[in-house]
């Protein structure tokens, strides 16, 4: 081993050295917060998953369908899921509020007699299937638009760009609320592609448009740097083909950029899917999302605020989660750091 | 009319029917009133334009029946008189002449505008000119009946209404002429579209610049983000307590801006007078209790109901609309608007204690005169006979808790008869008109009317009848698109009745009520009442059945 050449040990070393992605899931891996907000997610994700097993096998009711004329015996005592008030001069009914048993009206009930642990559990799956096909849509644009874009120049990067800057000059929930407004009442049609009003697709579609310029300017600008570098250099100087080097030494470069993106646009749609569903204008009754269960709860926050609370609480633990994985991923995979596929 | 911000056809009265439930708010009525100090009132938000001849929202039409008056309006008292007509600008009633189509009004002398001009014959004519010239939003509905008036229609802009309205200058008289007599025409000018203004008024929705009336108030400035002010009119002096009280506060100040949960509290706490808009419904029942000595609650000559359109599959199909009237638990809806003490369970058009009102109730358990119970059953075989099960059906809601809550509600009972149902809630601000306009095709819709004036017309013709169906318009208030020749002809028959007979009228108008509820253009919900939340230290709150609130006549201390 002594007699190593300085050339051999380079090899040898490098040949003992982990990957990049290696190197970027020991990083992830050692970083605690971004590991516990992962399982948070994971957590959050499976019991969203189980919502038709809660309505079936515990809360044992419907929680798309009205109940209100509906009773429940709570400890024995039989009470009406909408309570009339019968004192002073009688006016209005509140709704039944949590039994915190692990059954029926655990969190209580909404103004249309529904269990809102159900539709909590229920919504959760929209909002995170709204929320993660979104970001795929967005991502996936985002990424064609920049890297296109950043690499061919010239007349399709002014192009692309000038549109990107159209979209970008919108307000985000100005244009998100003007596209529901528009499509809520009427079906899209997109190539054979048709997306009926009330589908879950519409807020999909309408979220994943939004942030694409968000996201593909970066993307853009990452590229347009990556062109300068010298292993892009490099390559041009062996001859290598412009097909070749988009894929084999800007894309995957590219790549670890998107992967840092994907918790804070998986937030992101979040939120705007729940402020689209608080406006009425995303999930359509009788479906659920976080966003419409806070709606729901709006004029229940003087009596009933667990059903606002609730929902409200799951947005922020995800919300938060994902920042925090986001934190972490970039760590782990930031370009300008130890990381540098080629 | 509507409640709110989005009116089409006409406004907005109250009704006496049944209990008032009450703290002891009307007992301060007999107190002496004590003039002074500043109402402090509160909405969510303003309703527009302050143009008396253009507003068409009832929280607008009560401010202006203290800032305006006509030749005629209704009498401003708490009790069910306050259906009646009196004499306002006009010295006296005028007898109907020419079997009907005359009417003659001679002008109270003295009477000046807040601006200090003096009110003249010719303020009356421009002022039913300017109604035309600016395109106003019941000229084809309520005051289409005068001569000259189609051509007034067609071309607004060169409107004289030649022989329809005449001045006398030197007798002080306005003679209107009437293509057909029409027994509520006294009514239909007695609602602020056709207020008097002077002669100057500008020739277009003057927005947010106010114009002088006559009433005990005039408006001082208006900005729709935060505040309207009204002061006393210098130049008002009570002519007639009936037509035209003086008002007891010095000031009326309506803000706007604040949410309802906040305007709750400020009106509890007293840093407010009275909110306008319905009180929240996680909030009635602390009102029911804490807050009872404060509170008040009116029936209203009104409905909530769900026109389902007559021109559009499966409801184009009359057992298809009788089974949703059916299948309707109607106590269960009462329940989402606050509870029966809120609302009352009803089928038929006409609301109770209205004129020509006879209890009617054929899509019940047990057809009678009451509902009492839905009849899923039959419901169901009125669907399978029709063959429509399995269509799809939207429903349109307004964006409200209410209406949504309804829609919701609606969601379930059409799924439940074989429907697959959607519910789509759009803006508060356009969901009126877009159910209107036939382009839109829509098939079900929750909405509400009030009335204008306290005839079946207002709810029977207005609603139903052929004349008010315009395929293709925002303004079809006439909402199911339902067009029934015989039943056209009643109505005629019933108005013209009315005039030589008004017994026979009345009868004709009921069983005009009858025909239109058993054709079921619409599925009637319930007859909603009014909750109005005042501060303790606001002291005789009149509500009359016409304008809700007389706001003048209250005083602070």
């Amino acid at each position: 081993m002594d007699n190593l050449s300085a050339g051999q040990a380079l090899v040898r070393s490098h040949r003992g050295a982990e990957g990049p992605w290696r190197t970027a899931w020991r990083k992830l891996r050692a970083d605690r917060a971004a590991i516990m907000a992962f399982g948070v997610l994971v957590l959050i994700t499976a019991a969203s998953l189980a919502a038709p097993l809660y309505a079936r096998h515990v809360s044992g009711t419907d929680p798309f369908a009205t109940n209100l004329n509906g009773e429940i015996v709570i400890h024995g005592e039989t009470r009406q899921v909408l309570e009339p008030s019968t004192e002073g001069l009688g006016l209005g009914f509140t709704p039944l509020g949590p039994t915190w048993d692990f059954g029926p009206y655990m969190l209580g009930a909404d103004n249309q007699g529904r269990d809102v642990a159900a539709r909590l559990l229920y919504g959760g799956r929209n909002s995170l299937l709204i929320a993660g096909a979104a970001a795929l849509i967005c991502l996936g644009l985002a990424t064609l638009l920049g890297v296109v874009s950043g690499f061919f120049g010239g007349l399709v990067d002014t192009l692309l760009s000038r549109i990107l800057d159209v979209l970008w000059a919108f307000p985000i929930f100005l244009l998100a609320i003007s596209l529901s407004i528009v499509l809520i009442t009427q079906s899209i049609t997109i190539g054979p592609i048709e997306i009926r009003s009330g589908s879950l697709w519409l807020p999909i579609f309408i979220i994943g448009i939004v942030y694409v310029p968000y996201v593909a300017r970066p993307i853009r600008g990452h590229v347009l740097s990556l062109m300068q570098a010298e292993f892009v250099t490099a390559a041009i100087g062996i001859g290598a083909s412009p097909w070749r080097i988009l894929l084999y030494d800007i894309l995957p470069n590219v790549i670890t950029r998107v992967i840092v993106f994907v918790p804070l646009i998986l937030a992101l749609n979040m939120m705007t899917e729940s402020s689209l569903s608080f406006l009425s204008i995303g999930v359509q009754p009788p479906d659920a999302s976080w966003g419409t269960i806070i709606q729901d709860g709006q004029g229940l926050l003087y009596s009933r605020p667990i059903v606002a609370l609730a929902p409200g609480l799951a947005i922020v633990i995800c919300v938060l989660a994902l920042n925090i994985l986001g934190d972490g991923v970039r760590d782990a995979l930031d370009p300008k750091s130890s990381i540098r596929v080629a | 009319m509507r409640s709110r911000k989005v009116f089409s056809a006409m406004m907005a009265g109250a009704g006496l029917a049944g209990l008032t439930l009450m703290a002891p708010l009307t007992g301060a009525a007999a107190q002496e009133g004590k003039a002074g100090g500043t109402l402090k009132l509160l909405a969510n938000a303003a309703a527009g334009t302050i143009d008396p001849h253009i507003n068409y929202t009832l929280q607008y039409f009560q401010i202006n029946y203290i800032l305006y008056d006509g030749l005629v309006t209704f009498r401003k008292t708490g009790d069910k008189t306050g259906f009646e007509v009196v004499a306002d600008l006009a010295e006296s009633l005028p007898k109907p002449d020419d079997g009907g189509k005359k009417y003659v009004f001679t002008l109270r002398k003295g009477i000046k505008f807040s601006d200090g001009s003096d009110l003249t014959t010719a303020d009356v004519v421009a002022s039913f000119q300017r109604m035309f010239k600016i395109s106003g939003p019941t000229t084809g509905t309520l005051y289409n009946g005068i001569v000259g008036a189609d051509k007034c229609l067609k071309t607004p802009a060169t409107c004289t209404l030649e022989g329809g309205v005449v001045a006398d200058e030197a007798a002080g008289t306005v003679t209107f002429n009437l293509v057909a007599p029409d027994p509520d025409f006294l009514q239909k000018i007695s609602i602020p579209h056709a207020a008097i203004l002077p002669a100057e008024a500008p020739l277009k929705d003057t927005g947010t610049v106010p114009i002088a009336g006559t009433g005990p108030y005039m408006i001082a400035s208006y900005d729709p983000n935060s505040l309207l002010k009204m002061v006393r009119n210098p130049h008002f002096k009570e002519w007639s307590k009936e037509a035209q009280p003086a008002g007891y506060p010095d000031g009326i100040d309506y803000g706007f801006g604040l949410n309802d949960e906040a305007a709750v509290t400020a009106v509890e706490n007293g840093q407010a007078d009275w909110m306008f808009d319905p009180p929240p419904a996680d909030r009635l029942a602390e009102l029911g209790t804490k807050y009872a000595k404060q509170v008040s609650v009116h029936p209203l000559t009104a409905m909530w109901y769900a026109p389902m359109n007559t021109n559009l599959a499966p409801f184009n199909d009359i057992r298809v609309r009788q089974a949703v009237n059916y299948a309707i638990d109607r106590a269960a809806v009462v329940k989402l608007f606050g509870g029966s003490n809120l609302a009352q369970p009803s089928c038929q058009i006409l609301p109770p204690d209205f004129p020509s009102y006879a209890p009617y109730c054929p899509f019940t358990a047990n057809p009678g005169e009451k509902w009492s119970a839905p009849d899923l059953e039959k419901a169901k075989a009125l669907v399978a006979a029709s063959g429509t099960a399995g269509q799809e059906v939207t429903i349109i809601t307004e964006d409200t808790e209410v209406s949504k809550s309804i829609g919701i509600y609606l969601q379930d009972v059409l799924n439940g008869l074989g429907y697959k149902t959607s519910v789509k809630p759009i803006s508060q601000n356009i969901q009126f008109t877009y159910i209107q306009n036939t382009n839109n095709k829509v098939q079900i819709s929750v909405s509400q009317w009030f009335q204008d004036y306290p005839k079946p017309s207002n709810f029977l013709q207005v609603l139903f009848s052929c004349a008010s169906f315009n395929p293709g318009s925002d303004a079809s208030v006439n909402i199911s698109g339902f067009c029934d020749k015989a039943i056209d002809q009643k109505m005629v028959e019933a108005q013209t009745a009315t005039i030589a007979d008004p017994a026979k009228g009345a009868e004709l108008w009921t069983a005009v009520d009858k025909a239109v509820t058993d054709a079921a253009p619409v599925a009637v919900l319930f007859t909603p009442k009014r909750i109005d939340l005042i501060s303790p230290r606001l002291k005789n709150f009149v509500f009359s059945p016409q304008f809700y609130w007389i706001m003048s006549q209250s005083w602070v201390e």
